[in-house]
Formats: structure tokens, C-alpha cells, sequence
């Protein structure tokens, strides 16, 4: 397998309507040669029929798409030499491991021996070695998924395109084979293209994430900004979880029901904005001793365990409902409030995320 | 006998209440099987009013089928009718019922029904039409006639199979093989076909057998030298009772016995 | 980045819109060009000729446009006489059919899965073995000679031959006989997929077994028997071959008049006018099939 022979992706007003909805609606993005994107959103958001015209299986109503300098958009799927995971896999049950792996490779005129060797390396390479005769009907899930992986590369396409892979697969398989398949990109470095509605699964494996909503691509970023610096409620709140608090920002600076807040960033407009609170990001302040750039107090009204964390649902003394989450330690359970005690709430001026005042979508 | 006091159903009712339901269905059952299996050892009844079970065995009925000379090439145009309306009506309704699946246009919809109507419009209808419509072309009495006639009354039924067939086929695996290379006409043949081939073969078989099988456009279609089995049987029965018949009835069951044991093959290997 | 041709059309408003939209049409009508072939043939042997039935119902002898061939029909009392014998027939057939099919299938539904495949080939080997043979067994069996008459007799059941065939009674008999696996299919099919556990509840809930069964169990397998009584009713309506060779001469349903009409008196107007009502007919039921198929499942859904 060659690294670096991967192509950049070039999608200008990209649209495409049924009827009176946008599946996707003047879509420009654009994709680095060899980079792992994510596109993530609900369903119906648009993200399966972008990967769909990327493939060539939905014609949109107009657009421009180039893998590289090469217009594709008028391409047929069999000319554009991009390999495909589909959610079902797709696995050609009348034909063992070997004879799936190696279609692409007869349909290129291969000679046999070649073929031979390549589709060798192919199932190496997804550790799926000695399982060449096996029919597809005597393989576990993962097992499938790692020869559907094989099939979409062997043929060292410029491009892979996954449509969520990994849906069908339980809770621990899934996050064992994501970073499986993070480990093939890297090993591969093929421009890849990743369809989910998972947001952890977005987070784990990729370097940027396309955010995508009712056929719009709402945030491109990485990870990092994505999680912690949305640009919208809807990003804010398909990631993650968040609670927000109304503020008013004049010329730069903000309160919060009146008290001053200190936000690192500078706020997107003046007016009522929203502050983005993470569970996670809110400190428990001791009574004295701790402080921290921004203060809330509040009441505790509940108290839950889950384990590796926990929550507490805290009311604040102007009303706000909060969320809180804490590592939960021995001596952080031993420390922590309970239910009906007063509690100091710390958030850093870096944790102060301020948003455009949007409706809850 | 103490099964009749075991419940027999979820209310717990017991066999024995329901013993005249079992004979009811086993008498039922019997006059569906017994009339069209007993015609064979009948077949073999030295008598002229072919008896069971027969006082003499005898093959004069089969002799008298093999021998007659008219009675052989009514076979051999039945065969021959059968095989070459399989042959146009198998991938004719393929083909059709894969562009209609595939087709997202709002024609599709008039197009099947079209394309269902020789099962929906009543066969003596049909019969006449096609009389009428042959007299004028000179295609009565022609092997091509009758294939024609017979392919267009077959073409429904391989529609309904296929169809029905790739309704429960996933067609993602086309999808994946176009992205692998393949166009649509080498994914269809590569991929899909094999996948659907127990239902393109049980149509073929369907096919022959509605030509093989078909009396009343025959009787109307066929004739002379291009007369099929059916019709002359048919026209035989009308006039009396020709005990022949009854031998050419049992080669008839034990063709469409074997074709559909074969066909039930092939449907039980495929879910291995 | 480099530049490509399509940045040139970028700067317009809708790049590709108008190649997009070739390609989708050329796809489009590709793909119907599959079903040109077999179009063409139902066309041209089935359509067309039957059109042309159509146009001659409305010539007279003459070669006139006009509606004596219908006037006759509702005129001449033979005609009615030939719908009656036809509507009898059928429904004769279909209620016969049900009352036997329906148990049948009742018991099959309820035996395990190999032992009802293997009766179900029962029930498929008369589907699968030439209509013209099964009637002509029932022409052997049920002739003075033949072996009904020759038990019946042996057995004492009665003492003269009986006249079973080339009347009504052996017609009824060989149309039961072919109809029957067209009303069993349906309704197994329906009765197999029925939740056991409906049962249990009506049961648990306290209906003896008579009434868990009318109360639960048969409207449940209304719509199996509302389809294959349809299905029965529509084939036996336009049947040919059966009456034809176990009547005798004696039943004449509307396609063996049709059949006589072109046979033996050369009579197309006559013919293409009943057949035209015939096709009329033979569509009314099945609107109302789809009406009430479609009715049952709304049904099916709502209380009761």
C-alpha cells in the first residue's frame, strides 16, 4: 500500500432538493489530501446523501465536486475509484472472503498472481489473515466489517468514503475497531470520509469534524474547537452535553444577572447571548478557600452516581437549573454535597463559551 | 390414544373435540391429491373403461400414444413451444421487472400494470383477440404464433417472481460494486443475477409450463401441423373419451411433478 | 489549489445543473428501455388485438357503428340465462371452496412446520399439474363407468349409476377441485402468521376455545379469506375449460358462449361484445378486491 497518493476533495454549492426539503442545500467544503473528516449531524441532516453524490449514487440538482483538479461531479460511481463501507457492508454472500476482496481487483484486469498477493496483504493488513475461504456466512460482525474494509481498499483508491461503519456493531467492538481503523488511516494516509451520528465516535477518531444540519454544514473544525468552541446551540448541544444561561454583552463586556462574567473570548455580538455551561467544566468550590474567575451559587437538589462520574443537579440562587459532573473518587464522594446543601460553583473565564441567542432547535 | 385429551391449541382444547375437524381436512386433503395421482395407475388398465385398480395391466394406451404419429408431433410441438417461451419470456420479464424495480419514474406504476394484464384480462378474451389479431398477420397455425401468445401469458408471471425476488435482495451490494468498479450491467450480471437465479430459474420453469399447459389460445392459435398437445387432447375430450388420453396425462403429471420437485430443490439448497 | 474547468462555471449560479439534469433523464429512460422488449410484445399480442375487440363490439354486421351487439345481450333472455348459470357457478364454487378450504387450512396452520410443508406440496401438486388432466380425471372417475359410480355402488350407497359428470354436479366438482389451493393459499398464509399469543390472551382472559376462536381468531384471518374468495370468485367467473369438458354441453358459462359464438357461428360482433362485458365484469370485482383488501387493513389496525 502506498502512503501519500491520496487526492484533496473540492465541493462548491453543492445542492440537492426533494420537493420542498434541502437535503443539501449550497454546500462548500473543502478537504485536505489525506485527512480523516468526519461528517457528523442527526438524521435527515443531509450527511449519508453528501457521502452519496461524493460516491456518485445521488445526482444533486447542481454543484461542483473535484477530487483534486478533476471535476467527478458528472462521473459515473464505477469511473471514480474511490472505496466504499456501507453500514451493512455489503458483502457479496455468494462469493468467499478471497473473491470479494479480489472484485475489484479482476474487474482492473489484475494478473492473478498479483491479485493473489495483493488481496494477502489486504487481509494482513485488517488481521483477517488464513480467513480467505471463509464464507462471508460463517463470519462474527466484526469480522465482516474488516473484510468490507479490505474490499474498499485493496485496490488503493485515492478516496475512502464510510457511511457508519460501525453502527452495527456492539458498544465495546465499536470502540475497539475505531481506533483500528484510526490506526489504518494513519498507516494508509487515504483521505477519508466518515458518516456518523455518534458524536464520541466523531470526537475519537478524526481531524476535523464537519457538523451538518437540515443540508448545511453548520462547523468545520477539529475536535478540540468543535467540543469546546461551538459556533451555534445546535453544535453546543449535539455535542456534548450543555446548559445554558442568558446574558447581556455590551461593547465587549457581559453580565450575567447582573453580576460581571469574565469570558476569555470576545463575544460574537452585542445583545443577549447565551453562555454554554459544560457538566464537566464547573468546578465544586470548597466554601472558603477555592475561587475561580466566575462564581454561582446555588442549592444541590439531587445527587446521582453513574460510576465513573457523577451529577448533581443544583439550583442556582437566581433560578437557573444547572447540571454538574465530578470524577467520582473515593475522596471526591466522600467531599461531595448532598442533596439540599448550599453549594460554590467555579467556571473559568476559558470555559466561558458565549453563543448567538438561537431557539432550541 | 391418549393424545386425543392433549390440548391441541393455545385455548387448551383437546384433540378429541376436534377429531371431526381432522377428518374434515383429510378428506380435503385426499380429494385434492387422489383424483390427479390416480389417473397413473389407471393409465395402465387393459380396458377400455379404465378401471382401478385395473383387472389387467397393460401399455396399450401408452403404445397407442407413441405410436400414433399425430399424437408425437402434437408432443414435439408442445416441447418445442414450451422451451422457446421459457427461453423469450424468462429474460423479456427479467429485464422488465428489473428496469421497473430500479426506475423511480412515475411512469413505472402504468408500465407494471401493463405489463400484468395478460393474468388480469380473462384468457378467452385473450384467446379470440389473438385469434382475430393472427388471422390477419398469417400467424395462425405457426410455431411463432403460438410461442408469442404463450410468452406474452408468461411474462406476468416471471415479472411477479423476479420482483419479487429482488424486492428481498439487498441492492446495496450493487451499489458497492459500482463503487468497485463494476458498471451497472457487470454489477447486475456479477452480483445480483447470481444472487436472484433461483427465482429467474423457478420462472423459467413457469414459463414452460404455462405454454406446455395452455389450452385455450391453442385451441385457437394452433392447429395443423403446429398443433400442441393440449389442443388435441382438448379437442379428443370433447368428442369422447379416448382412454390414449389417460396415458398422456400420466407422462404430463410426471413431467410437472419432476419439474416441481426440481424447483422445490432448488429452493431448499438455497437456504443452506 | 489547482484550477479546474468547473471553476469557470462556479462563478455562474447553478454549476452543472443542466449536464446533472441529462444525465438523470438519459438514466432514467435507460432504465425503461428494459421493459421495451416485453412491453412491445404485450402490446402488440394482447393489447392491441384486444382493442381492436373493442372497436368490432360496436360494429354491426354491416360494418356500421352501433350497439345492436349490446342490445341483443340485454334483449335476449339467453344471455341473462348465461350470466346467471356463470354468477351461479361461481358462487357456488367460491362457498364450496371456503367451506372446505378453510378448515384445511386451518389444521395445516396449526401443524408443525415440516409436516405442513410437506402437505402443503399436496396442495401445490394440483396447482403445478395441467388444468386439462385434472379435469380429465374427474371426466374418468365420475362417468357411469367409472370409479365412483363403480364404489358407490359396490358399497351400496345407491343402486343405478349417477349422473355426476356432463352436468352442473360434475362441473361444480372439477371447479372446486381446481380452485381450491388459490383459496387455501391466502388464507394459510395469513392463518401462519397470526401471533400465537393472541390466543393465550383470549384465553387467560377467559373465551372458552369456541369463542376465542370466532371472537379472535377467524377476523383476524378475514383478510387471507377475503382474498383467496376474491381471487376464486374472479377465475371461476372467467373459466373455460372445466365447464367446457364436465358440462356437457349443459353448462355454459359466459367464455364457453364467447367460445361458441366465434366456433360455431362465426359471430365476432357477439362475441367481442360479451367479451368486452366479461373484462368489464372481471375488473369491477377486482377494483372492489383492492377496496376491500385495502379497507381490511385499515381495519386490521383500528378496534374490532
Amino acid at each position: 500500500m502506498v502512503r501519500g497518493a491520496s487526492l484533496p476533495i473540492t465541493i462548491r454549492k453543492l445542492t440537492k432538493s426533494y420537493g420542498e426539503v434541502h437535503a443539501l442545500d449550497n454546500v462548500d467544503l473543502d478537504i485536505e489530501s489525506g485527512e480523516f473528516l468526519t461528517l457528523l449531524g442527526p438524521s435527515g441532516s443531509g450527511k449519508t446523501t453528501l457521502l452519496m453524490v461524493l460516491a456518485g449514487f445521488t445526482r444533486p440538482d447542481y454543484g461542483s465536486v473535484c477530487f483534486g483538479d478533476r471535476e467527478v461531479i458528472r462521473l459515473a460511481p464505477h469511473k471514480r475509484d474511490v472505496g466504499m463501507v456501507f453500514q451493512s457492508y455489503a458483502l457479496f454472500p455468494h462469493m468467499d472472503v478471497r473473491a470479494n476482496i479480489a472484485f475489484p481487483l479482476k474487474l482492473r484486469g489484475l494478473p492473478r498472481r498479483e491479485i493473489a498477493d495483493r488481496v494477502d496483504a489486504a487481509l494482513e493488513m485488517v488481521q483477517l489473515g488464513g480467513y480467505g475461504e471463509r464464507r462471508i456466512d460463517q463470519l462474527s460482525g466484526g469480522q465482516r466489517q474488516r473484510v468490507a474494509l479490505a474490499r474498499a481498499i485493496v485496490f488503493e483508491p485515492r478516496i475512502v468514503l464510510m457511511d457508519e461503519p460501525l453502527s452495527a456493531l456492539d458498544k465495546q467492538l465499536r470502540e475497539a475497531m475505531q481506533i483500528e481503523l484510526r490506526q489504518l488511516h494513519e498507516k494508509l494516509g487515504t483521505t477519508t470520509i466518515y458518516v456518523t451520528h455518534d458524536q464520541r465516535e466523531a470526537l475519537t477518531m478524526s481531524d476535523r469534524i464537519a457538523v451538518i444540519n437540515q443540508g448545511k454544514v453548520v462547523q468545520l473544525d477539529t475536535p478540540r474547537r468543535v467540543y469546546d468552541r461551538p459556533t451555534s446551540r445546535f453544535v453546543a448541544e449535539f455535542i456534548g452535553e450543555s446548559t445554558f444561561l442568558e446574558v447581556e454583552c455590551v461593547e465587549g463586556t457581559c453580565r450575567l444577572a447582573g453580576q460581571p462574567l469574565k469570558v476569555e473570548d470576545t463575544p460574537p455580538s452585542s445583545g443577549r447571548l447565551l453562555l454554554m455551561l459544560r457538566p464537566e467544566r464547573l468546578q465544586i468550590l470548597d466554601s472558603q478557600s477555592d475561587s475561580a474567575d466566575n462564581v454561582f451559587e446555588g442549592r444541590v437538589t439531587t445527587v446521582v452516581y453513574q460510576g465513573d462520574t457523577f451529577l448533581l443537579q443544583v439550583v442556582l440562587d437566581n433560578g437557573a437549573r444547572l447540571t454538574v459532573r465530578g470524577i467520582a473518587s473515593s475522596r471526591s464522594m466522600a467531599r461531595a454535597p448532598q442533596a439540599g446543601d448550599p453549594v460554590r460553583l467555579g467556571l473559568g473565564a476559558e470555559d466561558a463559551v458565549l453563543l448567538p441567542d438561537q431557539p432550541r432547535t | 390414544m391418549s393424545w386425543l385429551d392433549e390440548p391441541a391449541s393455545e385455548t387448551q382444547i383437546p384433540h378429541r373435540s376436534r377429531l371431526w375437524l381432522y377428518v374434515l381436512a383429510a378428506l380435503v386433503l385426499t380429494f385434492l391429491v387422489v383424483p390427479t395421482l390416480i389417473v397413473v395407475p389407471m393409465s395402465f388398465s387393459g380396458s377400455q373403461y379404465l378401471e382401478f385398480p385395473p383387472r389387467q395391466w397393460s401399455l396399450r394406451w401408452y403404445e397407442s400414444y407413441f405410436a400414433s404419429s399425430s399424437w408425437m408431433q402434437a408432443t414435439v410441438t408442445s416441447f418445442k413451444a414450451g422451451a422457446l417461451t421459457s427461453l423469450v419470456a424468462t429474460p423479456l420479464g427479467t429485464m422488465a421487472a428489473y428496469g421497473i424495480f430500479l426506475s423511480r419514474s412515475r411512469w413505472t406504476v402504468l408500465l407494471y400494470v401493463i405489463l400484468i394484464t395478460p393474468i388480469i384480462v380473462p384468457v378467452i378474451l385473450v384467446g379470440i383477440a389473438v385469434f382475430y389479431a393472427y388471422v390477419r398477420l398469417s400467424l395462425v397455425n405457426t410455431l411463432i404464433g403460438i410461442v408469442l401468445a404463450h410468452s406474452m401469458l408468461a411474462i406476468p408471471i416471471v415479472m411477479l417472481i423476479v420482483t419479487s425476488a429482488l424486492k428481498s435482495f439487498d441492492m446495496n451490494q450493487e451499489l458497492v460494486a459500482r463503487s468497485l468498479g463494476a458498471n451497472r450491467l457487470k454489477a447486475f450480471l456479477l452480483v445480483t443475477l447470481p444472487q436472484i437465479r433461483f427465482a429467474v430459474i423457478t420462472s423459467a420453469i413457469l414459463a414452460f409450463l404455462t405454454s406446455f399447459d395452455e389450452v385455450i389460445v391453442a385451441m385457437f392459435v394452433s392447429g395443423g401441423d403446429n398443433s400442441t398437445l393440449t389442443r388435441n387432447m382438448f379437442t379428443a375430450l370433447r368428442d369422447q373419451i379416448d382412454p390414449t388420453i389417460a396415458s398422456i396425462s400420466t407422462i404430463m403429471i410426471v413431467v410437472s411433478s419432476l419439474l416441481l420437485a426440481v424447483s422445490q430443490l432448488f429452493a431448499r439448497s438455497r437456504k443452506d | 489549489m489547482a484550477v479546474s474547468s468547473s471553476d469557470v462555471l462556479i462563478g455562474q449560479g447553478r454549476p452543472n445543473a443542466a449536464g446533472l439534469r441529462r444525465d438523470q433523464l438519459f438514466e432514467r429512460w435507460t432504465l425503461l428501455a428494459l421493459t421495451a422488449p416485453a412491453l412491445l410484445l404485450v402490446l402488440i399480442t394482447m393489447i392491441i388485438p384486444v382493442g381492436w375487440l373493442f372497436w368490432l363490439s360496436f360494429l354491426a354486421d354491416d360494418g356500421s357503428l352501433s350497439l345492436e351487439h349490446y342490445r341483443r345481450m340485454i334483449e335476449q333472455p339467453s344471455y341473462g340465462r348465461t350470466f346467471l348459470i356463470t354468477f351461479e357457478v361461481s358462487l357456488l364454487t367460491t362457498a364450496i371452496c371456503i367451506m372446505l378450504g378453510y378448515p384445511l387450512a386451518y389444521v395445516l396452520s396449526q401443524l408443525p412446520r415440516r409436516i405442513a410443508n410437506l402437505c402443503m406440496i399436496a396442495v401445490l401438486l394440483p396447482f403445478w399439474t395441467s388444468l386439462l388432466v385434472r379435469t380429465y380425471a374427474w371426466l374418468v372417475l365420475l362417468q357411469r363407468q367409472g370409479l365412483i359410480n363403480a364404489w358407490g355402488i359396490n358399497l351400496g350407497l345407491w343402486d343405478e349409476p349417477l349422473a355426476l359428470v356432463h352436468n352442473l354436479n360434475g362441473t361444480l366438482i372439477g371447479m372446486v377441485h381446481i380452485m381450491l389451493p388459490f383459496l387455501i393459499l391466502p388464507v394459510y398464509g395469513n392463518m401462519r402468521a397470526l401471533d400465537r399469543d393472541l390466543l393465550k390472551a383470549a384465553a387467560n382472559l377467559g373465551a372458552s376455545p369456541t369463542r376465542a376462536f370466532w371472537l379472535v381468531f377467524f377476523p383476524l384471518t378475514l383478510p387471507g379469506l377475503l382474498a383467496g374468495t376474491l381471487i376464486v370468485f374472479i377465475l371461476c367467473l372467467g373459466f373455460y375449460v372445466t365447464p367446457a369438458v364436465l358440462g356437457g354441453g349443459k353448462v355454459i358459462m359466459v367464455s364457453n358462449r364467447i367460445a361458441n359464438d366465434i366456433e360455431l357461428f362465426f359471430n365476432w360482433g357477439a362475441a367481442s361484445a360479451l367479451g368486452v362485458v366479461l373484462l368489464i365484469l372481471t375488473l369491477l370485482f377486482i377494483a372492489l378486491a383492492a377496496r376491500l383488501v385495502r379497507l381490511d387493513r385499515m381495519l386490521g389496525g383500528g378496534p374490532g
